[in-house]
């Protein structure tokens, strides 16, 4: 099935648009629950595989884009939506639709500091639980110490 | 002392040296090596004890425990997380302990210097190091050398002397 009936078979929910010069579909995140319940129950669509999530920072560190790829093992089709947020929007959680959502999701927040909400266990997945700040946000700095281990910065004596 | 003394004699016979010498004799030739690895590096410590390379036949075996092992190859990437094991491990090996640094990450946190916010820039942040082994990663060759040069180190020790 091709992106355009793909996209018809969700354009009547709220807010969904297809992109023409990006071939991208963006998704309000109040609408993805409705988006994700449509991809893996229509008999058309049957995205059984949430391949993988990501999480993009537009440049200030305020506005996120979540971007998903789908993609059905049955009909042999993949497509990706976008979800835009705003820093601290909530955004749902599909992790009670694909499992595999529950890991990408805590990888999210772990990097980027996105809530999901509706998530069974969202904690630090990678880094350490008293891990400061969210280290792939454009705005991050690197602390000076970590439990009183020094984190180098001048590189002068070693170059 | 070394092994060129063997088959030297006709009969029994007495060698007269250093108590000291004995003692690192006898500890340079069981370094027995703290089986962990943190990245890729760890592949090639693999290899360097698998048979083509074949540690063990300078006395250097892997132990699964801390505190069975003489020698410690931090063998990859140390993360800010993994530092505060690695240096708890150190600390839970008896004396006399040794500690190689195996590749760029474990030597100055290799390509991960930059941009690495959770790589400790050098295991010698936290604990002291022996020997360090170059490369990226080093062949098993290199960390054979390694470990030859910290036989050669701990050959000039005196054990025996009061520390200060």
């Amino acid at each position: 099935m091709d992106l355009n009936k793909i996209f018809d078979s969700v354009s009547s929910i709220d807010g969904v648009e297809l992109n023409p010069e990006t071939n991208l579909i963006a998704v309000p995140s109040a609408s993805l629950l409705a988006v994700a319940d449509k991809f893996k129950n229509n008999i058309n669509l049957e995205f059984d595989f949430l391949m993988c999530i990501t999480a993009l920072d537009n440049g200030d560190s305020k506005n996120f884009t979540i971007a998903y790829n789908f993609h059905s093992n049955k009909h042999n089709h993949s497509i990706e939506i976008r979800v835009s947020v705003a820093d601290g929007e909530d955004v749902p959680s599909l992790s009670s639709i694909w499992k595999t959502a529950d890991w990408h999701e805590r990888e999210a927040f772990d990097m980027m500091g996105i809530k999901f909400t509706g998530h069974p266990e969202l904690k630090r997945i990678l880094l350490p639980e008293d891990w400061e700040g969210f280290p792939l946000r454009k705005n991050y700095e690197v602390a000076d110490y970590y439990h009183g281990v020094p984190i180098p910065k001048d590189k002068s004596y070693w170059e | 002392m070394d092994l060129s003394l063997l088959e030297r004699f006709d009969k029994d016979n007495v060698v007269v040296e250093k108590l000291d010498t004995l003692i690192n004799w006898s500890r340079a030739n069981s370094q027995w090596y703290f089986q962990f690895g943190l990245a890729c590096c760890a592949i090639e410590m693999m290899a360097a004890a698998a048979p083509r390379h074949d540690l063990e036949r300078f006395g250097a075996m892997p132990r699964a425990s801390p505190r069975q092992s003489d020698v410690m190859i931090v063998a990859g990437t140390v993360t800010l997380k993994m530092a505060e094991r690695v240096k708890r491990l150190y600390e839970q090996m008896s004396d006399p302990k040794y500690v190689i640094s195996m590749g760029s990450c474990a030597n100055s946190g290799g390509p991960y210097w930059q941009h690495g916010y959770h790589v400790l820039k050098g295991v010698d942040l936290v604990i002291p190091v022996d020997v360090y082994v170059p490369g990226c990663p080093p062949r098993p060759e290199a960390l054979l050398q390694g470990l030859l040069e910290l036989q050669k180190k701990i050959m000039t020790e005196t054990p025996l002397r009061k520390q200060a």
